[in-house]
């Protein structure tokens, strides 16, 4: 089984929504479309539903072109940001809708629905109606809804965006293993870079219609192959500062520098752009190939046991993340340290020409 | 401790007021009426329930009330369900929505009297566009002495007239359904009857039982346009509860009989609606709405 999306370009009244996406999912994986809202995510899940018909490119299914099939034709199956149930079938007729327009005995139909019933764990929820339910409870029926027609492509469309914070860590872990029996390609649409790691499996970074990067998830997270990649898949924002290689020196800053090493080592001398991620930002010179900057602190913000730090350094702002509290005068020069492991290299246009010595390690 | 400041009561005051003022004293002179009888000379004196009794117990009442009942009965049956068949197949956004909004609108917009004089020229067979080419045609149509025809030129105004009404709330009831909800019925293959009958419908229930309740009240206590129409004719057929009041209150001059009879009428329209909304939220509730 695979899904296949061969050169597929969207455009809706002249404006351009999806371009040259190129991609293979397989069976059996979570695919992770990761990107910001109006990314493209929606779009490309409709196109892979056949809600929508590409306006040009071809969309195979185990090598059978399906492109223009209507999706009532294509067996797929969809959970969305909404808890969309419908509001007058119990939860029971629910689950049981889709296999009752497949036509299904009824014993078929009793044996499906208490078995999805238990995997999502609502065998208890079976005789109320979607409005009785909690949001998290909802969202679980129209998994099961999804679940329990088999479908070769499962869809799911930001499907905890809607849930508070408890309700989806819950969720999250559980719905892999929900649907991991089925053996069906998944494709799941999420803004957050923390659920794409934590779900695993392959990552497609999405930004303006374009597919940025497709790979495994954590190959994608440790080495981005361009800046854009890099921004999208980072929360807050990686970021950057301009550096300049001269022989074994890199200069950023007022002219201070440090030794190039590793892979950094081996690139043509001249303008690039490093980028961090917020994480590794540090207050303390922890290691000896340590860069130091002085950059003005915005605004500081604590969430408990973490501290954001909004600073500004030359044309740049960057977000630093600490841990603990700490007791920084707001508006003043702050001298901050960063690991040169930790910086990633990438050239004028934004393609990455050195990966962080870290993340290669890993 | 317990403050105790029952002030907030003189806020209540004013619309208290009002209500005595602009229902409950007006009522109450119609109770008064309806227990007391006069020859004359503006001396009133006592006669208890009489014309209670006198009222339940008539003919022309029970008469009345049962064309009343058919009425309100084939005008909901054709109302109701056009309506949403309307709703259905409007347009559901772009320059045609508003467009068919607007249309859709007008006949509300008209005043009653107005609707029954465009229909009692409209079906007239000498000048009117409808009845004239009905009997060009050889159809035998004539409202002013056929019974049937009365009664259904009535129908078919009652329905031009208020559809609309039906449709506006179903149309707004539909706006309001997400998106989502169309495509995932599509992904699991449903049909349009499926769609209309596990979405569309659970979700219009709400807006589907106000429209009913007003059909139900406004239909009951129609008067204006039957009146302007037919003036409760060819002979009763078309005299509907409120034309009989009118005419025994204003015609006859009997205070006491109709007196009774409004509050008789009055009476059974609050207590149907009650049972109406009472059933109607229950189904709402079947419907998990």
């Amino acid at each position: 089984m695979s899904l296949q999306l061969d050169n597929v370009t969207l455009t809706v009244n002249g404006q351009l929504h999806l371009h040259e996406i190129n991609l293979t999912l397989e069976k059996g994986t979570m695919n992770v479309l990761l990107g910001p809202t109006l990314a493209g995510k929606t779009s490309l899940m409709r196109l892979m539903a056949g809600l929508d018909v590409p306006t040009s490119g071809r969309i195979l299914w185990n090598g059978k072109d399906v492109t223009g099939m209507r999706v009532q034709d294509r067996h797929v199956a969809m959970v969305y940001q909404q808890f969309i149930n419908y509001p007058s079938m119990s939860v029971y007729e629910n689950i049981a809708s889709p296999l009752r327009l497949m036509k299904k005995s009824n014993a078929e139909i009793e044996t499906a629905v208490q078995k999805t019933a238990e995997i999502v764990k609502m065998t208890d929820m079976l005789d109320r109606k979607p409005l009785e339910l909690s949001g998290g409870q909802q969202q679980r029926c129209a998994l099961a809804r999804a679940l329990v027609k088999g479908s070769g492509l499962v869809l799911l469309d930001e499907p905890l965006a809607n849930l508070d914070y408890k309700l989806r860590e819950e969720l999250r872990a559980e719905i892999p293993k929900m649907f991991e029996e089925s053996g069906a390609i998944f494709v799941y649409a999420t803004t957050e870079p923390e659920e794409a790691l934590l779900l695993g499996g392959n990552a497609a970074t999405m930004w303006q219609g374009r597919i940025t990067q497709f790979n495994k998830t954590s190959q994608v997270y440790h080495q981005p192959n361009n800046m854009t990649t890099a921004r999208v898949f980072s929360n807050p924002p990686m970021n950057f500062l301009s550096v300049t290689k001269t022989g074994n020196k890199l200069t950023y800053g007022n002219g201070q520098h440090i030794e190039a090493q590793g892979k950094i080592a081996d690139l043509a001398d001249g303008q690039y752009m490093a980028g961090f991620r917020p994480n590794h930002l540090e207050l303390r010179q922890a290691a000896s190939q340590s860069m130091a900057f002085t950059a003005t602190l915005n605004i500081t913000e604590f969430t408990g046991s973490e501290t954001f730090l909004h600073l500004q350094h030359e044309d740049h702002n960057w977000v630093g993340l600490i841990d603990g509290t700490h007791d920084l005068t707001l508006g003043a020069a702050l001298p901050v340290y960063l690991d040169a492991n930790h910086i990633y290299i990438f050239a004028q246009d934004g393609a990455l020409v050195a990966p962080a010595s870290y993340a290669t390690a890993a | 401790m317990k403050t105790v400041n029952q002030k907030a009561w003189f806020l209540v005051l004013p619309v208290l007021l009002l209500v005595g003022f602009s229902a409950v004293i007006p009522l109450m002179t119609v109770v008064n009426y309806s227990v007391q009888d006069t020859f004359g000379n503006n001396v009133f004196y006592w006669v208890g329930l009489e014309w209670f009794e006198e009222i339940l117990h008539s003919e022309r009442m029970h008469n009345a009330l049962g064309r009343q009942v058919i009425f309100t009965t084939v005008i909901m049956l054709i109302e109701i369900p056009l309506g949403i068949f309307i709703s259905l197949h409007m347009p559901k956004k772009g320059v045609w929505a508003s467009v068919c909004l607007v249309l859709i609108a007008l006949p509300l917009l008209i005043p009653w009297n107005v609707v029954g004089t465009i229909w009692q020229i409209f079906g007239r067979i000498d000048i009117g566009l409808l009845g004239h080419s009905l009997n060009a045609l050889g159809i035998d149509y004539n409202y002013v002495q056929n019974a049937t025809a009365a009664w259904i030129t009535i129908i078919i105004m009652d329905v031009w007239h208020w559809t609309s009404l039906v449709v506006l709330l179903c149309y707004a009831g539909l706006q309001a359904i997400p998106d989502a909800y169309y495509q995932a019925a599509k992904i699991d293959q449903a049909s349009r009857w499926n769609v209309f009958r596990y979405i569309e419908l659970p979700k219009m229930m709400g807006v589907l039982l106000i429209a009913s309740l007003l059909r139900f009240m406004d239909s009951f206590m129609i008067y204006t346009e039957p009146f302007v129409l037919t003036g409760g004719g060819p002979g009763n057929v078309t005299t509907f509860l409120s034309i009989d009041l009118v005419k025994m209150a204003i015609g006859q001059f009997d205070l006491g009989p109709a007196a009774a009879f409004s509050l008789i009428y009055f009476l059974t329209i609050l207590l149907i609606s009650w049972v109406f909304y009472t059933i109607m939220t229950n189904i709402d509730k079947r419907e998990g709405m």
